[in-house]
C-alpha cells in the first residue's frame, strides 16, 4: 500500500498531540508502520510514544552540529511504542527566530534523507495551532500531506479555527493534491456537540470522522507519558481510539473544503444555542453605560 | 542637433509611454516631465519617491544600501556589522570609493566586511546570541575600533531579532557605542528610507549620548555634511573652507570618525552637500541645538564661488575677506582649465541619471565648460529635490524620476546627447550604442570632482571621454555601409587564390 501522509491541524490546546499519538498508537497496534513528524517548536508531539519529556529535535541537533547538512537520519529519529518512528522538527524558544523556517528546514531534511521509506503506511504531521505563516503550511504543500484532519470541539473558538484552517487548505488544494479528510471531534462535553460538529462538517463538505468522548484515563496515561492504548489497552477509551484508527484507515472521502462565511458560522452556532442572537444595541457599550440605560428603563 | 522644443519633448514622452499597458502608462506619466522654470513647486509637474513598477528595470537600491552603503559605511573608525546572510555585506564591501586615511584593519575598517553570516539555524533560532558573540570577537581582534553599528539585513526584520537589546548589553560590556540600525532592505521604496533610518540612528544613539562630551570650540567651526569623499571629494572641499579661515570639525561621513559625529552639535554652521541623504540630521541639529545649516555646491567654479561667498556671509568680515582671497587665488587655475577644455567641449549636450545631489549639482560644472544638461533625473529623490532642480535646468529639458531602462534608452535615442553621466548598470548599454559615457556614482574610478582641484579633473575626464578617438572607430554592424558593390562581393566571396 502506498504511503499515506496526513496532517493534523486544529486550535491550540484542543488536544491535537494527544489525539494524534493515541490514533497513531492504535494504528501501530493493528500492524501499521507509522511515523510522526512533530511540527511545533514545543516538541511535544512524540512524548507519549517515546515516554520522554521532549524528543531532541532536528533543529536543535542541526544547531549543535553546525548545519542541518551535518546530520544523519538516525541522529534525529527515535523509535517508540509499536515501532512508531518519531521526529520533532523543533524550533526556537518563544519570541525569537522563526519557527516556521524550522519546520520547512526539518521537513526538507527528512525528504532529502529518505525518511519517507516505502515500508511506511502512514506519516502524521502534528502541526502547531493555526496556519500562521508559510512555514506551518509546509506539511500541506505539494508532495507532502494529502489528507488533513482537523481536531475540534463544540466550542465556538475551536470551530472558528477549523473553518480558518479549511480556508488555508483551499488555497493549497487548488494548486495541489491536498484535501480535507475530515473533522475529529475531541469532546469537551458541550451540548449537542456531535450534532453540531456533524453539521459543521457537512457545511465544510466533509464528515465528522469520529467523536472521541472525554475520559479521564487519557490524563492518567499522559501523566505516565503514555498513550491510552499502551497504558490501559482494555480501557473503553482505547477502543474509541481504535475505532478512530479504523475509520481513518478506511477513509477515502478527501475533498476540497468549502469554508463558510463568518455569518453562516454564527448562524450555525446560534442554531445550536452556543451563541445568542446578536444584540446590535449593546455593541461598544461599557458596563456603566448599560447599567445607566437599564436604570433609565 | 539643436535642443528639442517643449512640444517635441512632450511628444517624446508620450511616444515613449505608448508601449506601456494603461496602468503602467498612467503611473510612469507622473514621473516624466518637461522642465518649466516658472514652476515653483515640483509636485505640480513630477511625482517621486513612489514604489517602482514591477516588470521594469529600475536602478534603485534598498534601505540597507542607503544606511550601510551610504551613510554609515564610510565612518572609518567604526566597524559596521552586516547582520544577516553574507551576501549583502560582501557585495557592499569596500563601499563607494570613500577614500580615507588610516591603517585598514588596525584603526580604520571602512573597506572590510564584517558580517554575522547567517545560516539556517540562525534564522530559526534567532541571531542575537551570534551577534553578541561577534561583537565580543571584534573587541578582541580589533581593539582600536571606536564603536560598532549593526546594519540589519532583511531577515532581521522578519524573525524579529532584538538587536537593540544586544546592542545595549554589548555596549556596556565593551564600553564603546554599539548602534542598532533597523535598515532592513524591504523597507521603503528605495535606498532613500535607509538614509533616513541611518540619520535617526545617529540622532538617537550618537548625538543624544554624546551631549555631555567636552569639546573646545572656536567661532569658526563648521562641518561638512553629506560628502562621502568619493575619490577624495571631501578633501578638495575641506581645503577651501580651511583656507578661508574656517575650522572643519567634522566630515560626514567620508573619511569621518565617530568622534567627529559626536562633536558636530558644537559647530556654528553645518554645511550640507548631499541634501537628500543627510537633511534629516541637519534639521534635527537645527531644532535641538540651534545650529543653522546651509546647502552648498562645490562643482565647478561658478557654483563654488557662489557657495563660498554664501558661507562667508554667515561669518565676519575677516572670513569674507579671506574668502575673496581664496577665490582670487584659484582664479588663474580654473580659468586655465576652462581655456583649455571649453573649446573642446563647447555646445556638447549631456544627459544625467544619478542619485543624491548630482542630477542638479553638477549642472553648473558642465555649464562652466560650455556644455548643456538637456535631461536629468534621480533614482530616489523626493519632491524637495526636484524643487531644487527646476531652476537649474533649461526650459523644455527632460526630467525623469526613477527612469526605467527602457525609457532611458528611448530618450537617449531621440535626444542624441553627446555624453551620458549615469551608473555602472547603464554604462555598457550606452557605450555599446556608441555614446560617450561617464560613471557619475564613483567618478568612473577618478575624482575628486569637488572644489577647484576637482574641477580640473572633472574637465579633463569629460574631455578625455567625449573626445576619445575610439568613438570614431566604432561602427556597429548594422551601420556598416559597403562603399561599392565590388567590396560587397569581395567580402562575401573568399579569395580563391
Amino acid at each position: 500500500m502506498a504511503l499515506r501522509q496526513c496532517a493534523i491541524y486544529g486550535k491550540g490546546g484542543i488536544g491535537k498531540s494527544t489525539t494524534t499519538q493515541n490514533l497513531v498508537a492504535a494504528l501501530a497496534e493493528s500492524g501499521k508502520k507509522v511515523m510522526i513528524v512533530g511540527c511545533d517548536p514545543k516538541a511535544d508531539s512524540t512524548r507519549l510514544i517515546l515516554h520522554s519529556k521532549a524528543q531532541t529535535t532536528v533543529m536543535h541537533l542541526a544547531a549543535e552540529a553546525g548545519s542541518v547538512e551535518d546530520l544523519e537520519l538516525e541522529d534525529v529519529m527515535a523509535v517508540g511504542y509499536g515501532d512508531i518512528k518519531c521526529v520533532e522538527s523543533g524550533g526556537p524558544e518563544p519570541g525569537v527566530g522563526c519557527a516556521g523556517r524550522g519546520v520547512i528546514t526539518a521537513i526538507n531534511f527528512l525528504e532529502e534523507e529518505g525518511a519517507y521509506d516505502e515500508d511506511l503506511d502512514f506519516v502524521f504531521y502534528d502541526v502547531l495551532g493555526d496556519v500562521v505563516c508559510g512555514g506551518f503550511a509546509m506539511p500541506i504543500r505539494e508532495n507532502k500531506a494529502q489528507e488533513i484532519y482537523i481536531v475540534c470541539s463544540g466550542e465556538m473558538m475551536a470551530m472558528y479555527a477549523a473553518n480558518n484552517i479549511a480556508k488555508g487548505i483551499v488555497k493549497y488544494a487548488n494548486s495541489g493534491s491536498v484535501r480535507l479528510a475530515g473533522l475529529i471531534c475531541n469532546s469537551r462535553n458541550t451540548d449537542r456537540e456531535d450534532e453540531l460538529i456533524m453539521a459543521l462538517a457537512a457545511k465544510l463538505g466533509t464528515t465528522m470522522i469520529h467523536f472521541v468522548p472525554r475520559d479521564n484515563v487519557v490524563q492518567h496515561a499522559e501523566i505516565r507519558r503514555m498513550t491510552v492504548i499502551e497504558y490501559d489497552p482494555k480501557a473503553k477509551q482505547a477502543d474509541e481510539y481504535r475505532a478512530l484508527a479504523r475509520k481513518v484507515d478506511a477513509n477515502r472521502n478527501f475533498v476540497i473544503p468549502t469554508p463558510i462565511e463568518m455569518e453562516e458560522l454564527e448562524d450555525l452556532l446560534m442554531e445550536f444555542g452556543i451563541m445568542e442572537a446578536e444584540d446590535e444595541t449593546i455593541v461598544g457599550k461599557t458596563a456603566a453605560e448599560l447599567a445607566a440605560e437599564a436604570a433609565a428603563a | 542637433m539643436s535642443a528639442l522644443t517643449r512640444e517635441e519633448t512632450e511628444a517624446l514622452i508620450a511616444e515613449v509611454l505608448e508601449v506601456y499597458p494603461d496602468k503602467a502608462k498612467k503611473d510612469r506619466a507622473k514621473h516624466l516631465a518637461v522642465n518649466d522654470q516658472s514652476i515653483e513647486q515640483s509636485k505640480k509637474c513630477i511625482t517621486s519617491n513612489r514604489k517602482s513598477l514591477p516588470g521594469v528595470m529600475t536602478i534603485r537600491g534598498c534601505a540597507y544600501a542607503g544606511s550601510r552603503g551610504v551613510v554609515w559605511g564610510p565612518i572609518k573608525d567604526m566597524i559596521h556589522i552586516s547582520h544577516g546572510p553574507v551576501g549583502c555585506g560582501q557585495y557592499s564591501r569596500a563601499g563607494r570609493r570613500n577614500y580615507y586615511v588610516g591603517a585598514t584593519g588596525v584603526n580604520t575598517f571602512a573597506e572590510m566586511n564584517f558580517t554575522s553570516d547567517f545560516q539556517e539555524k540562525d534564522i530559526v533560532f534567532g541571531g542575537d546570541k551570534k551577534l553578541a558573540k561577534l561583537i565580543e570577537e571584534i573587541e578582541g581582534l580589533f581593539p582600536l575600533h571606536k564603536g560598532i553599528s549593526v546594519q540589519s539585513e532583511c531577515p532581521i526584520g522578519l524573525i524579529g531579532d532584538d538587536i537593540e537589546a544586544v546592542s545595549k548589553k554589548s555596549a556596556a560590556a565593551i564600553e564603546k557605542p554599539v548602534i542598532p540600525v533597523r535598515c532592513e532592505g524591504f523597507r521603503g521604496v528605495s535606498q532613500s528610507l535607509g538614509h533616513h533610518i541611518a540619520n535617526d540612528a545617529i540622532r538617537d544613539w550618537v548625538l543624544d549620548k554624546a551631549e555631555a562630551k567636552a569639546f573646545e570650540t572656536t567661532p569658526y567651526d563648521v562641518t561638512i555634511i553629506g560628502d562621502y569623499n568619493i575619490g577624495g571629494d571631501a578633501w578638495s572641499s575641506r581645503i577651501l573652507l580651511e583656507e578661508m579661515g574656517l575650522r572643519v570639525i567634522a566630515q560626514w561621513s567620508g573619511d569621518g570618525t565617530l568622534a567627529e559625529m559626536e562633536n558636530t552639535p558644537k559647530a556654528k554652521l553645518n554645511l550640507l552637500h548631499c541634501y537628500r541623504s543627510m537633511n534629516y540630521i541637519s534639521r534635527h541639529m537645527e531644532e535641538k541645538y540651534g545650529i543653522p545649516w546651509m546647502e552648498y555646491n562645490f562643482f565647478g567654479p561658478t557654483k563654488i564661488e557662489e557657495s563660498l561667498r554664501k558661507i562667508a556671509a554667515f561669518f565676519d568680515e575677516s572670513i569674507q575677506q579671506k574668502c575673496e582671497q581664496v577665490i582670487a587665488r584659484y582664479k588663474a587655475e580654473y580659468e586655465a582649465v576652462i581655456a583649455k577644455y571649453k573649446p573642446r567641449l563647447q555646445g556638447k549636450r549631456v544627459m544625467l541619471y544619478v542619485g543624491g545631489l548630482r542630477p542638479r549639482h553638477v549642472i553648473g560644472a558642465y555649464e562652466d565648460l560650455g556644455m548643456e544638461v538637456v535631461g536629468t533625473g534621480y533614482e530616489f529623490a523626493h519632491n524637495d529635490d526636484y524643487d531644487r532642480t527646476i531652476k537649474e535646468m533649461g526650459n523644455a529639458t527632460l526630467l525623469y524620476d526613477d527612469v526605467t531602462g527602457y525609457e532611458f534608452e528611448e530618450f537617449v535615442k531621440k535626444v542624441k546627447p553627446d555624453l551620458i553621466g549615469s551608473g555602472i548598470k547603464e554604462k555598457y548599454i550606452f557605450q555599446k550604442m556608441g555614446i560617450p559615457f561617464r560613471q557619475m556614482h564613483s567618478w568612473d574610478y577618478s575624482g575628486p570632482y569637488h572644489g577647484y582641484d576637482g574641477f580640473a579633473i572633472f574637465a579633463r575626464d569629460m574631455d578625455m571621454t567625449l573626445n576619445n578617438p575610439c568613438w570614431g572607430k566604432l561602427t556597429p554592424p548594422w551601420a556598416k555601409k559597403p562603399e561599392s558593390s565590388s567590396e560587397v562581393e569581395a567580402a562575401a566571396v573568399p579569395v580563391a587564390a
